[in-house]
């Protein structure tokens, strides 16, 4: 039987899988953290999206954002902060169809703009927003030690 | 930021090459809408041939075709075929407290255009050329 993929939001029993996706990614399993997603992301907050792209039982990717009201001085825009898809199932769209598919919720919420936010080492991943049209935005990310 | 005259004529030829895959072009219809001699044009064409950028064809029907994969090449990989950015400065002792300072914030500047550079790729670009376009 075929399967095809198909973008829903994120449940309970998705976890584990989002879990293994994002240490394979990263090295790091962070089951508490995606707990704390669900709960905040998963849940009925209107403006709060946690989407998997499903194939099956089978989750191949996940993406994680939200709109934002006047943060950083911005008019309100869409945030995405997280996004993995499985290494294996690269470049067959599945990180287009997902970051399509939050912006068309972002837009659902009545912005025009969507940001996100990554180490600039992280070519991999920024070469995948630049591919989705992403420009260097109007600001800049400052730090220091504490 | 300012890149040197060949390593834009690089990044322009690899881009017309790229944007027309199936395609050979010839030395001088490139040289003719950028404005370059010949002879310079060979020579950035010459470094991108030695990087498997692009492969030439001789005879009346020859020019040069893209051979690498428009998706992985990205700015940088090209623009580091003719000039560094972020080359570290010719160390200098003693280096004075201010001097170190201003060295971070360089060091800041240019680790910020190479990410920029190293995150688009040829295909992108002509993507955003397109939309430019549209």
């Amino acid at each position: 039987m075929i399967h095809l993929n198909k973008i829903r939001a994120a449940r309970r029993r998705d976890l584990a899988q989002v879990v293994e996706i994002d240490a394979r990614i990263t090295g790091l399993r962070k089951p508490a953290y995606w707990a704390g997603i669900l709960r905040r992301y998963g849940g009925r907050d209107p403006g709060r999206f946690f989407l998997v792209c499903v194939q099956g039982d089978r989750v191949q990717g996940y993406v994680v954002g939200e709109v934002r009201d006047w943060e950083f001085g911005s008019p309100p825009c869409g945030w995405v902060f997280g996004i993995g898809v499985r290494p294996e199932t690269r470049l067959r769209g599945t990180g287009t169809r997902l970051l399509d598919a939050i912006c068309e919720s972002f837009r659902g919420r009545g912005v025009d703009k969507v940001r996100t936010l990554l180490p600039r080492d992280n070519a991999l991943v920024l070469a995948f927003f630049r591919s989705q049209g992403m420009m260097a935005a109007a600001f800049t990310a400052l730090e220091r030690d504490l | 930021m300012k890149l040197q005259k060949s390593t834009l004529l690089a990044l322009c030829s690899a881009l017309e090459f790229a944007a027309q895959p199936g395609r050979q072009v010839s030395m001088a219809e490139i040289a003719q809408k950028y404005g370059a001699s010949p002879h310079h044009l060979a020579k950035v064409l010459g470094k991108l041939r030695r990087a498997r950028l692009v492969t030439a064809a001789r005879g009346s029907g020859g020019g040069y075709r893209f051979s690498g994969n428009a998706k992985r090449v990205t700015l940088l990989d090209v623009i580091a075929l003719f000039e560094r950015i972020g080359a570290a400065p010719a160390p200098r002792a003693p280096r004075r407290e201010l001097e170190r300072a201003l060295d971070q914030v360089l060091a800041e500047i240019d680790e910020t255009a190479r990410a920029t550079f190293g995150s688009i790729t040829l295909e992108t670009m002509l993507k955003l050329a397109r939309r430019r376009r549209a």
